[in-house]
């Protein structure tokens, strides 16, 4: 417990970082994820931007990336990292490669989601001359924001899994709290902290993740 | 009065994993200005691949539309656009954007037309007043009932002032009595405003109740068309008897046709009632004259757009060719009838 009160400065600026990664990387992944999400969903044969090429070629490289384990993405993405943030280690560096990584499994998130948007919506705005951008950002997005949003409630939580994990290259946060002053001393107590601060963080995302979907949803 | 929409020779086909589907095949049809077309057929008739070319949704395969001064066959899709601005649709399932109220759902044409505050507010309640549901402005779609979102579709479909409007099978999906009241409204709508409707439907009653005209279709082609009285009265093709055999239930249907057999050994002559009177008197002298016993066994007589409408069934008893001279008398005299000896050695 001592070492915890002498790490409470530590702790108190993991906590920050894993909160940044996780916000950052949810803000960035969202809207990358999002983007290529729509292009996903559109390009599909019989939708709003048909496209067989551009639909195969995005659909091949989510389906390539995304279950590649995050920890070895995390290695694997460095070049890019260090082109982009200058280094590879940090919370920035951190930020990054999680906010890429995550950004494949988004993109399939928000497809599948709007997959369930009926297409009844989407015909009787084409019946009214909309053209296809406006009817994705007026029609299409608003349509489902109930279930997108569940969908990023979702995302969150596996941000906060992929920041602790992205502690073992050094990105910083609780993870790496966790280990360097827990388990690596025999700290018990610092790894149950950084544990439960973790159960808090995640448990404040869903709740407010599900009264935004609740509203969007109106019920 | 002048065609506002004009197919001429159109086809639609489809290539599927199966096979090409020919969805409409070689359709010409034109429909005029102010006039309710109400078009009918079985699922897979092609129905709403037919109205989906009126508003450029399809592109034919081959053939020409026309819709007003446009020809959508040769537009690029940024006119079609405009065009399918000022074409109003109405769908089955009502298709209500969820994630707006009453009053957004309205207010999307009027803003995809540029149509900017105040001017789109005041349009908006003056639409939901049209349809009586100005108190429902600020509710969502699922509060309400179904006859209710059909009428926020019909208020949404006339926000831009189209000429045309397109109904497909606006109504299948309401109860009986919620139907009549979405087809009154319809009929205020072409009756007050002026607006041409194309109805698809698969339900005879719809057609008896709102159009002026009607086309039959049947695997893709147009088989039958004229005024509604018309092939309600003269249905000659088997698919337009059997629709209006849904709604007008004076002939007798073959079931019916065996038992009456069984129990009349006489013979069986259904005759289309005119609208003139002392029909039934003619045939009674008819009958007299050539001494031919006959009775009623079955028919009808009812109203369709104010004018009599119906058919009887007699049996009819005597020498056989008293009896084929009465009928060639009366047939003389233009008395529209079908002995259903015949058609049942037709259709067999
Ligand atoms: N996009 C499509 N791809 C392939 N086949 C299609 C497509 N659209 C329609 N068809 C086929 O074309 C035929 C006519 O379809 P359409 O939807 O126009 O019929 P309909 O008369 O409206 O039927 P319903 O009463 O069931 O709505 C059907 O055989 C249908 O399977
Ligand atoms: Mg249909």
């Amino acid at each position: 417990m001592n070492d915890f009160i002498g790490s409470i400065d530590v702790y108190l600026s993991a906590i920050w970082q894993t909160l940044f990664m996780a916000l950052a990387s949810l803000v960035v992944s969202g809207i990358l994820g999002l983007a290529i999400g729509v292009l996903l969903y559109a390009t599909r044969p019989g939708h709003l931007l048909e496209n067989r090429v551009a639909y195969t070629v995005i659909n091949v490289v989510v389906n390539i990336i995304r279950p590649i384990p995050f920890v070895i993405f995390l290695i694997a993405i460095e070049p890019l990292t260090i082109r982009v943030i200058g280094t590879y280690i940090g919370v920035y560096a951190a930020t990054f490669a999680i906010a890429i990584g995550a950004s494949f499994a988004v993109a399939r998130i928000v497809e599948q989601n709007l997959v369930g948007v009926d297409p009844g919506v989407i015909e009787a705005a084409r019946a009214m001359g909309a053209g296809p951008l406006r009817i994705i950002a007026t029609v299409l997005i608003p349509e489902g924001l109930g279930p997108l949003t569940l969908g990023y409630t979702f995302l969150f939580v596996g941000l906060i899994d992929m920041s602790a994990q992205a502690g073992v290259i050094g990105g910083g946060g609780l993870g790496e709290y966790a280990i360097t002053w827990g388990s690596q001393r025999y700290n018990w107590t610092i790894v149950y902290i950084a544990v439960a601060t973790i159960i808090v963080i995640v448990q404040l995302g869903q709740f407010v993740g599900n009264r935004l979907a609740r509203r969007a949803l109106r019920r | 009065m002048s065609a506002l929409v004009r197919l001429e020779a159109v086809s639609k086909s489809y290539a599927t994993p199966a096979g090409t589907v020919t969805a409409v095949q070689d359709l010409s049809l034109e429909v005029a200005q102010g006039e309710i077309l109400g078009v009918i057929g079985y699922s897979g008739a092609g129905k709403s691949t037919l109205v989906r070319l009126v508003n450029a949704l399809e592109k034919p395969t081959s053939g020409r539309v026309f819709v007003g001064d446009d020809e959508l066959t040769a537009l690029p899709e940024k006119r079609l656009r405009e065009v399918r601005r000022e074409i109003g649709m109405i769908f089955q399932q009502f298709n209500l954007f969820r994630s707006r109220t009453v009053a957004g759902n309205v207010a999307f044409p009027l803003k995809l037309a540029g149509v900017k505050q105040p001017e789109r507010d005041a349009r908006v309640a003056r639409l939901l007043d049209f349809v009586g549901l100005l108190e429902k402005a600020h509710a969502y779609p699922e509060q309400l009932s179904g006859g209710q979102k059909q009428r926020v579709g019909i208020a949404r479909a006339l926000a831009t002032d189209p000429k045309l409007l397109l109904a497909d099978e606006a109504t299948s999906a309401l109860d009986p009595e919620t139907t009549a009241d979405v087809l009154a409204l319809l009929k205020r709508v072409n009756r007050e405003l002026g607006v041409t409707i194309i109805v698809i439907t698969h339900e005879m009653e719809a057609i008896r109740a709102i159009a002026d005209r009607v086309a039959v279709m049947d695997s893709g082609r147009i088989v039958e068309s004229g005024p509604v009285y018309d092939v309600f009265a003269h249905p000659s093709t088997t698919a337009a008897a059997r629709f209006v055999a849904t709604v007008l239930h004076d002939r007798p249907s073959a079931d019916t046709l065996t038992r009456l057999r069984a129990a009349h050994p006489g013979r069986l002559v259904t005759f289309a009632v005119p609208e003139q009177k002392g029909f039934t008197g003619q045939l009674s002298r008819a009958f007299a004259d050539h001494g031919v016993e006959n009775e009623i066994v079955f028919g009808g007589i009812g109203e369709l757009q104010e004018r009599s409408i119906g058919a009887l069934t007699y049996e009819l008893t005597g020498a056989d060719a008293a009896i084929d001279a009465a009928l060639d008398a009366l047939r003389a005299r233009g008395v529209d009838l079908v002995e259903e000896v015949e058609l049942e050695e037709q259709t067999a």
